[in-house]
């Protein structure tokens, strides 16, 4: 949900980086993305084609790394890795919600001239 | 023009049918970077380098629900977030909540619809000061809108603020307004894995209320899974179980914020 909203956001924090590093052309930029966000990768990607149009970003490329949900099972002692929204311990199948990954959102990198 | 950074873009959303942005805003809202940027270099001045950004996306609002949260504490307030799909008797319940705690607690309100002061007007009916924020289009309330409607109300004259948000299982899970309880209400007219097919929202929920359990003898409801589904993804909120219309439960519901505000000193 949002990824226009979330587009629009990266490109303002691209855009402002780019200033403060004296340069008008963006190469890439790349976003690490939780999957517990919620957020539909073909829906980002299109966000981003119809946004970059007249930004320093207008040629760039977007690389996304959807990060796995990990969470903690107090039973096993461990985290997990889970692409699912539900926290099923795959060991033991406790149901976990102390969540340590997935939730990320942010603009990791930006590749510029 | 907007007043805060002079641009031409008037935004839609309106607190109490004035347009936001064009009055005084007594939450600050200053943002320190901006001053100082170097003039930017022609293309290709440098062999491509990479920049470390590491910026969450909603940083923007998550800092302004820092600088909300701030202000409530200081205003020794206790401010709700209540959230549900449309029609699931947020307003309703809200009025009777009122008006059981006067005498007891003082509640102001902010409501937020994309259109209409409908819900501003049944809330005032109680007596209480209520800013309306219509937003247009916009799904969700965030912590910016908020901050311009406090600033119409006094704090000074309330404990408890809640914020009503606009009906909607999906966005509002997004967005920290500053609250100190986000309140998630779900109606037995709904289904009973609802929470299963909304994570994001109830997930992070402190408080779950199922409302209209007056209709209960007219359906087929499984409280237990009810129960089970949400216990699914969230295993520390407090569950109320309530009636606006019977009043069953409501008391229980009334205690807990009573407890809490007084708390608050």
């Amino acid at each position: 949900m949002h990824e226009v909203g979330i587009m629009e956001s990266v490109l303002a924090i691209a855009e402002r980086q780019a200033m403060v590093h004296g340069t008008r052309f963006i190469r890439s930029l790349r976003m690490r993305v939780g999957v517990l966000r919620g957020v539909a990768p073909e829906a980002l990607d299109h966000a981003f084609v119809v946004l970059r149009t007249g930004t320093p970003a207008g040629e760039a490329r977007l690389e996304v790394d959807y990060a796995p949900a990990r969470f903690w099972c107090a039973v096993c002692g461990k985290e997990f890795e889970t692409t699912s929204q539900f926290g099923d311990c795959p060991v033991c199948g406790t149901v976990s919600h102390d969540i340590r990954g997935g939730m990320e959102l942010e603009l990791v990198s930006m590749e510029v001239d | 023009m907007c007043l805060e950074c002079g641009c031409g873009r008037l935004t839609p959303v309106k607190i109490d049918g004035i347009p936001a942005g064009t009055q005084f805003v007594s939450i600050p809202r200053k943002d320190p970077r901006g001053e100082g940027l170097p003039v930017p270099e022609p293309a290709g001045a440098h062999p491509p380098r990479e920049l470390q950004v590491h910026e969450a996306i909603f940083a923007a609002n998550d800092r302004q629900a820092g600088v909300n949260r701030r202000y409530f504490r200081g205003s020794n307030l206790l401010v709700l977030n209540v959230v549900s799909s449309p029609g699931a008797g947020k307003t309703t319940l809200l009025s009777r909540t009122i008006q059981l705690l006067k005498g007891v607690a003082r509640v102001g309100v902010i409501v937020g619809d994309l259109e209409t002061d409908n819900d501003a007007m049944r809330l005032r009916a109680t007596g209480s000061a209520v800013v309306q924020i219509t937003t247009a289009t916009l799904c969700h309330l965030d912590a910016k809108m908020v901050a311009r409607a406090v600033s119409n109300l006094d704090a000074k004259t309330i404990d408890i603020l809640i914020i009503e948000n606009v009906g909607n299982l999906v966005c509002p899970a997004e967005f920290d307004l500053g609250e100190n309880l986000r309140v998630a209400l779900l109606s037995v007219t709904e289904g009973e894995d609802k929470p299963m097919k909304y994570p994001p929202l109830f997930r992070f929920a402190d408080v779950v209320i199922l409302s209209k359990i007056d209709l209960l003898p007219h359906l087929d409801y499984d409280r237990e899974a009810a129960l089970s589904a949400i216990r699914r993804v969230n295993s520390k909120a407090r569950i109320f179980e309530v009636s606006s219309k019977s009043g069953e439960g409501l008391e229980a519901w009334c205690n807990f914020l009573k407890n809490l505000s007084s708390a608050r000193g």
